[in-house]
């Protein structure tokens, strides 16, 4: 535990940022053979993946496949569930994050997730930025921190006039942008998104896609989404999961799009079954 | 076939179907009935008290001086009744029964305000812990046990909780401490009525918050948690917060609930009305003067009787109180999520 809280440091995590050009590829996250049980029943089947860091890797697939599953797995938000059992190795820089001696806690402090339905606090929007800071324990100027990321999440021109009003009174688009920047304020390596546009309209619903786009210079981000145009727009890696929770495919987006190598993967987007 | 030839069974109706509209008719009638039953009888109460309390200032009740034109007279007066210069010179005494009668009702008043906010301090920090712990740590299994055992315990008859204090807190639990610092307890003490009354409260506090706190949708502990909260981050300062107003409710309910608590606090904190500091000492609530006038001796209609509508109706405004403070802050405090 003292080790991740050590590597927290964020002069260590920019360095690592800055090195983004030099190793273009490098694995953040890396699964290897990793099943999940919920009871009795298999969520995910030794599914295999390499998430690159500074990419948008999205994850397709039909309902009950296991892509929300395989998301709440990287920062074992899967604990909350008594009945879910997780088998084999996901690696978080090389570490299994499953090992006993790793903290969810910290490891949450270094895996921030925006959730399917926006779920601001019930606090004004200052304080929803800042909490995960304040948790942290951080007692650097809250006020630079806060406007650093509302900016980063492209809601500071709309509420900077207005950071005392509750996060409640924002509309739905304004309100998912609110958890990104929530999301954002500690300065994690990775975002994980969970159907991050599905409830929202589709403008609002553009404008995170924009924001991913501008996130992903920063951060390493992967998007579950049901949203096959939203997939090919936004990601530069995409997995497949289809039945059975099974990762079929794992390719760069574009190759996935159009030359998948497995049929029935060209057939779920093309709209066949799914 | 078009529609205006044949408009079709059911639309114009049929006699089934007015049956069920008496049947409708008739149940509306039946609830409506017993709502109004419930406003009248309270109002009745309310006024009842009014009527008689007005008899214990002026000497005739309000509806004697209305409809038989008894002349008011003075009886006690209001600024006997709430003497606040006798209360700061610690000259105040209630004793209405007594030979050279007093009406200064702040002893009582003392009283009932000791024993409230005594058990205050035990049943809302209890009670909240035990609500958080059922609510957020409490494994399921855990939890089915103590939720019903913190409903048997707000179950147990107030009279039993009064021997409980009689019998086992002022002998067994106080007595001793008592002693340590020279003093002799007697049958009653403040303190003794303060204890029960709280534990007696706890699980209106710890079960009403609990829902509030259950209510609270798990969206919002799972953003709190994926940002690195840890339990006790996300008890107090995402789902207490969340559930203030509800939290808040129980507090006002576990107040009101001592405030207008009699038969435990009769047996536990005495008759003796004085205002004192010794928390060792007998001292007489409202509710317990209420008791011992109410089965004493004194005839129906002296002033000494009449005092009990008098302290009813101060008992009944600060319960009133409560409630008005409650709804306030309901109004304000809101849930806002959905």
């Amino acid at each position: 535990m003292s080790t991740s809280e050590e590597s927290l440091i964020t002069t260590e995590v920019s360095s690592e940022r800055t090195g983004r050009s030099d190793r273009p590829d490098a694995t953040v996250l890396a699964a290897r053979d990793l099943d999940v049980y919920y009871g009795d029943d298999r969520a995910l089947a030794s599914v295999d993946v390499e998430i690159p860091e500074h990419k948008v890797t999205a994850i397709i697939g039909p309902s009950g496949c296991g892509k929300s599953t395989f998301l709440r797995c990287i920062n074992r938000m899967n604990d909350q569930i008594a009945v879910c059992r997780v088998d084999g190795d996901l690696s978080f820089h090389g570490k299994n994050v499953y090992d006993d001696d790793v903290d969810p806690v910290a490891l949450r402090r270094r895996v921030g997730m925006v959730f399917q339905k926006p779920n601001p606090f019930p606090k004004s929007i200052y304080d929803n930025v800042a909490y995960g800071l304040k948790i942290q324990g951080f007692d650097g100027d809250m006020d630079a921190r806060v406007e650093e990321a509302l900016r980063g999440a492209a809601l500071w021109g709309e509420v900077k006039d207005q950071l005392d009003s509750s996060g409640l009174d924002l509309s739905g688009g304004q309100q998912q942008r609110l958890c990104i920047a929530r999301a954002i304020a500690p300065d994690p390596e990775v975002i994980l998104m969970d159907e991050p546009t599905s409830a929202l309209d589709p403008v609002a619903a553009s404008k995170i896609e924009d924001l991913i786009d501008e996130l992903a210079e920063q951060y390493t981000v992967v998007i579950v989404t049901h949203n096959m145009q939203q997939a090919a727009r936004i990601s530069d890696k995409t997995a497949v999961f289809l039945t059975g929770g099974k990762l079929v495919e794992f390719d760069d987006t574009a190759k996935v799009f159009e030359n998948p190598d497995e049929p029935r993967v060209e057939e779920y987007i093309t709209g066949k079954f799914g | 076939m078009s529609t205006d030839t044949d408009p079709g069974p059911g639309i114009t109706g049929d006699a089934a179907a007015t049956d069920a509209k008496q049947r409708n008719k008739r149940a509306r009638q039946v609830l409506f009935g017993c709502a109004a039953f419930t406003v009248l009888t309270t109002l009745a109460i309310f006024l009842v008290l009014i009527d008689n309390a007005i008899s214990y200032f002026y000497g005739a009740r309000a509806t004697e001086m209305i409809f038989l034109g008894v002349e008011p007279q003075s009886a006690v007066g209001l600024i006997e009744f709430l003497n606040v210069r006798e209360l700061l010179a610690g000259e105040a005494r209630w004793a209405p029964e007594h030979a050279t009668p007093s009406h200064n009702a702040w002893p009582i008043i003392f009283g009932t305000l000791a024993i409230t906010v005594g058990a205050a301090f035990v049943s809302i920090p209890i009670g909240t812990a035990t609500a958080l712990y059922v609510s957020e740590y409490a494994s399921p299994e855990v939890r089915s046990k103590l939720k019903p055992t913190l409903e048997v315990l707000a179950g147990i008859p107030t009279i039993v909780y009064g021997y409980f204090a009689i019998a086992f807190i002022n002998p067994v639990v106080l007595g001793p401490i008592a002693g340590l610092f020279g003093i002799n307890i007697g049958r009653y003490s403040m303190l003794s009525g303060m204890l029960v009354v709280g534990i007696m409260t706890i699980p209106m506090v710890s079960s009403i918050s609990e829902d509030a706190m259950q209510a609270v949708p798990d969206d919002l502990r799972n953003g709190a948690y994926a940002l690195g909260a840890t339990k006790y981050d996300v008890s107090v300062s995402v789902v207490t917060p969340a559930a203030i107003s509800g939290i808040f409710a129980s507090y006002i309910l576990a107040v009101s609930r001592a405030i207008g608590e009699t038969m435990a606090v009769t047996l536990a904190a005495g008759f003796n009305a004085n205002i004192t500091a010794n928390p060792f000492s007998e001292i007489m609530t409202m509710t317990a003067y209420m008791v011992s006038m109410a089965r004493g001796t004194s005839a129906i209609g002296t002033i000494e009787y009449q005092s009990l509508f008098a302290v009813g109706l101060v008992l009944f405004c600060m319960t009133l109180m409560m409630n008005l403070l409650n709804d306030w802050f309901k109004r304000r405090f809101q849930e806002e999520y959905r």
